[in-house]
């Protein structure tokens, strides 16, 4: 499967540099959204497409290697894993947490974030003193410490799960949405409607939100796949939605203990994350190439 | 076209430089022809994006390549032959050796992490061999000659240390390191201050002097002209209209556009008593993707008719310009082709 | 410059405070560290015992204050996994994690540096097309699944390289190359952007008029300006690289800090969690006081007078 991958890969690369012209950063997006949307299809209709219960254990049939493979049936597309479920039907249903976890992690955090740069921004003194010192003092500790502290204390669950990725993600956005209110704020078009006295909120809301939008999206979609990763991660280490829900770090982190005898459990975890990951990469990459203002990378 | 009293420095001929990119291909240098003798300063003059800075890189073989190309010409630098056969190596050698450059933005055209006595001294030490401390000592040199206090305490700083007119004197420093017998200034003094230019403009004719380095001056500004160059050409929109010496230009300009700029500049009692407006030459540069049939300044010219939509004019001399050594690009003053 | 310096160590009491503070807090506020730790079988003595140790009989503020008095000292306890003083056993870890840490990021800024100017130089062909989608891939390939990869092919099918543990220098590869791809590819990216606009620069013609050889004028001349972004990325990735360390660490059972952090957050081994925070913070800290100095001896005109 790996090598089906790779062939595909190689084969868009050459069409990718004849065609680069006409597609360059528009292919990204067009490409990222398609492996986002086939994902967010996945996980929305994860009952009617896994054939089977993720949670549905056949102790008879453990550990069956894919169809591909000698031992392998079709009644198991691609196998199953230590206590006979369905690799495929848990890999569909995976793509449900990590796609609820991520997104709403990722909203959780750019709302947080970025309302509290936001006020840092505007406020300055100490509003601003208060806010940026905290970032950068969470900064200085690794998010998976944090991470990992927070769920030991109060256990691990999907909403936990959420809370502390959340916690881990505002910094970022707080940082971008406070340099860009620092920058938008003494521009004229801002002076202009302060003079005509509206009130702050309206300001802020109003008129320089919107500038603001483009990056933000672009660092939101970029974040969801940092969300995604950590949560793969912090699953991995054993903290996170605790099983037998199917994560893709969960089955991540059996297939570990299982290389040598069952490969396929950790590799098509993996690829799945990573082909999810990739495709919100893309979309986020060419969203930003999109909406950059210096046109010296779109005109070749 | 007898050269002066001296002798041929340089000689561009027929040159062709033009940029390929999706939209078209831009003949930014379209026939360009130069001369240049030794002990002379050769001004070229005309607006932003008529060919006068990539013709300079041109000579210096530093053209970006894609997208651009020299297609056509050649340039002979006496004593060293056609530079546009020369190889990348062979050319590097020529490079702040025989032929140095200074651009318009000391700012941004000198390395801002590294000193500048450092930079000096790059330039030396690649073409002439000496010790550490003869390259030192000649870097501190160069900065005394080109007027810069107590050079040996500024070998040691950086650019943003120094002010706009302070890096310009520390890229001619550079330049001139290695006594180069030709320098190209490419709009030296357009970003500086009115009183700095004047200084800067100073320096280099006293270096000229002292160095024996000719110049070829790059410029919008008429008043540099008249005070910095022996020979004026003339360009626009990638070809020379005029050619001849700085006197008879400005005492007898023959191309309408050389015209229009000699009377567009301001002047301190223009139209005394009456509120007048500034004269301009109507329109704009065309499009070097989209020039005009014919001649290229048709479309602005107030002289314009018949054989300037038909056929571009060649520089060629005009009845009397033979003895004056004064070419112009121009029906007004050439014989069409349909015309005997 | 100086100034500078010590202006910057002045802040790192305060980000310590803030940072111990918080893990303080939750360690005791949510749920009683001592059941954790003990577990359903503990006798009351037992309890009692520990709550004494872990001064848990008293109220929080006072404990908070000790803890505090305890932390000039430079005594958080002994450890109740290990029953050792908890501060030298996080450090003996922590020159482990610190070896670790230094060949990723070696790697990281090595491979990366090279195969941005890799991309810059030969823009847009088949080099850069292949290195920058690696890139981009790389930065969505969960690192240890990379790690167990790795494991798989090097360890288990080939046999070249040991599966865990420390020893020998191959021990480091595999988890030295796995910690550097959490920021190989961002080095790649960041690199290839910088080095292009710098290629762009008005200063990169002079050097050309000056009539340096092309080699010069990349790596001395480009190099020195496009890494200016790049250090100060690093400053802000030391902290990343912590985290992957700890599942780096975790995969490969590499004795550092990140991996007895875990366990003893598990565990509720609460001095080894609050030594191990309070120098990690420090270690960031001043990791990223070390790239900033380092940033402004590349590039002169961030030196703070």
């Amino acid at each position: 499967m790996l090598i089906l991958l790779l062939t595909l890969e190689l084969e868009y690369g050459d069409w990718l540099t004849v065609r680069k012209r006409f597609f360059g950063k528009n292919l990204k997006i067009l490409l990222g959204a398609i492996l986002v949307a086939l994902n967010i299809g996945m996980a929305v209709f994860a009952p009617f497409l896994a054939p089977y219960d993720p949670y549905q254990q056949d102790l008879m049939h453990r550990l069956q290697p894919p169809v591909w493979s000698d031992k392998g049936t079709w009644d198991h597309l691609l196998g199953t894993d230590n206590y006979g479920r369905d690799m495929l039907s848990r890999l569909i249903h995976g793509s449900r947490i990590s796609m609820l976890v991520g997104l709403s992690a990722m909203l959780f955090s750019g709302v947080l974030g970025s309302i509290l740069g936001m006020l840092a921004g505007y406020l300055g003194g100490r509003t601003e003193l208060v806010i940026m010192r905290v970032a950068d003092a969470q900064f200085a500790l690794p998010n998976i410490l944090l991470a990992i502290l927070i769920v030991a204390s109060i256990g691990g669950s999907t909403l936990n799960l959420i809370l502390v990725l959340g916690i881990s993600g505002w910094v970022i956005y707080a940082r971008v949405a406070f340099g860009l209110m620092r920058s938008f704020k003494e521009r004229a078009f801002v002076q202009s409607v302060v003079a005509l006295g509206a009130r702050d909120t309206y300001i802020i809301f109003r008129h320089i939100l919107p500038h603001m939008i483009p990056v933000l999206t672009v660092v939101s979609t970029l974040q969801v796949a940092q969300m995604i990763l950590r949560e793969t991660a912090l699953s991995f280490l054993g903290l996170g939605v605790p099983p037998p829900t199917p994560t893709w770090g969960n089955m991540l982190a059996e297939g570990r203990n299982r290389l040598w005898v069952a490969p396929w459990i950790a590799n098509y975890s993996g690829i799945a994350i990573i082909l999810v990951v990739w495709g919100i990469n893309m979309l986020g990459d060419g969203l930003r190439e999109h909406f950059d203002p210096r046109a010296k990378e779109a005109r070749k | 076209m007898e050269a002066k009293n001296n002798n041929l420095l340089l000689e561009v001929k027929d040159l062709k430089t033009y940029f390929y990119s999706e939209t078209g291909i831009a003949r930014a240098v379209d026939d360009v022809s130069l001369k240049l003798c030794e002990g002379e300063t050769l001004g070229i003059v005309g607006e932003s994006g008529c060919g006068k800075s990539v013709t300079a890189l041109s000579i210096m073989q530093l053209i970006p390549n894609p997208p651009g190309k020299i297609v056509s010409g050649e340039i002979h630098l006496a004593g060293r032959g056609d530079l546009t056969r020369f190889t990348e190596k062979e050319m590097r050698k020529i490079r702040g050796n025989e032929i140095s450059m200074i651009f318009q933005e000391p700012m941004t055209s000198l390395n801002p992490v590294f000193r500048i006595g450092n930079q000096i001294s790059e330039a030396i030490e690649l073409h002439q061999e000496t010790t550490r401390k003869a390259v030192l000592d000649r870097t501190i040199e160069m900065l005394k000659l080109v007027g810069i206090s107590s050079p040996e305490k500024r070998v040691r700083d950086y650019p943003h240390q120094l002010s706009g007119g302070m890096r310009q004197r520390v890229m001619i420093a550079m330049a001139l390191s290695c006594n180069p017998r030709l320098m190209l200034a490419d709009e030296p003094t357009t970003a500086l201050d009115v009183t700095i230019q004047a200084q800067i403009l100073d320096l280099m004719n006293k270096l000229k002097e002292e160095v024996g380095t000719s110049i070829v001056l790059i410029t919008h500004n008429l008043g540099v002209i008249a005070e910095m160059a022996q020979n004026v050409s003339v360009m626009y929109a990638g070809v020379v209209v005029e050619n001849t010496d700085v006197r008879t230009l400005f005492a007898n300009p023959l191309h309408p556009y050389t015209v229009g700029l000699l009377t567009s500049i301001p002047r301190a009692d223009h139209g005394a008593g009456k509120k007048r407006r500034l004269n301009t030459i109507p329109g704009i540069v065309p499009s070097l993707l989209n020039l005009p049939v014919g001649c290229r300044f048709s479309d602005r010219c107030s002289h314009v008719h018949e054989p300037c939509h038909k056929w571009e004019p060649p520089l060629a001399y005009p009845k009397n310009g033979i003895e004056t050594d004064h070419s112009v690009r121009c029906w007004l003053h050439l014989t069409p082709p349909d015309e005997g | 410059m100086f100034g500078y310096i010590v202006r910057r160590l002045m802040f790192i009491p305060v980000s310590l405070l803030l940072v111990t503070m918080a893990v303080f807090f939750i360690l005791r506020a949510t749920g009683d560290p001592v059941q954790l730790y003990l577990g359903v079988e503990s006798t009351p003595e037992q309890v009692a015992l520990l709550e004494k140790r872990l001064h848990l009989d008293k109220p929080l503020p006072v404990q908070y204050l000790i803890f505090l008095k305890e932390v000039v000292t430079g005594d958080f306890g002994v450890s109740l996994r290990f029953d050792e003083p908890a501060l030298p056993l996080v450090l003996s870890r922590l020159v482990a994690t610190v070896q670790l840490v230094s060949v990723g990021m070696l790697f990281a800024v090595i491979l990366g540096v090279l195969g941005g100017i890799a991309c810059a130089v030969w823009k847009d062909r088949p080099i850069d097309f292949i290195i920058s989608s690696l890139a981009v891939a790389g930065q969505s390939i969960p690192s240890f699944w990379l790690g167990i990869m790795l494991i798989s092919i090097f360890a288990i099918d080939l046999r070249w390289l040991p599966t865990s543990g420390t020893g020998s220098w191959k021990h480091l590869i595999l988890p030295g190359v796995t910690l550097s791809t959490f920021l190989l590819p961002n080095f790649v990216l960041l690199t290839r952007t910088n080095f292009l606009e710098t290629m762009t620069e008005q200063f990169v013609t002079t050097a050309k008029a000056k009539g340096l050889p092309q080699r010069k004028v990349l790596f001395k001349h480009i190099l020195r300006n496009a890494l200016n972004p790049v250090v100060t990325f690093l400053g802000l990735q030391v902290g990343r690289l912590l985290g992957g360390s700890i599942i780096t660490e975790t995969i490969f059972a590499w004795p550092g800090v990140g991996r007895l952090a875990v366990g003893s957050i598990f565990q509720r081994d609460v001095p080894v969690v609050e030594a191990t925070v309070f120098l990690l913070s420090i270690f960031v800290i001043l990791s990223s006081l070390l790239v900033d100095i380092a940033h402004s001896l590349i590039d002169p005109r961030i030196r703070i007078r």
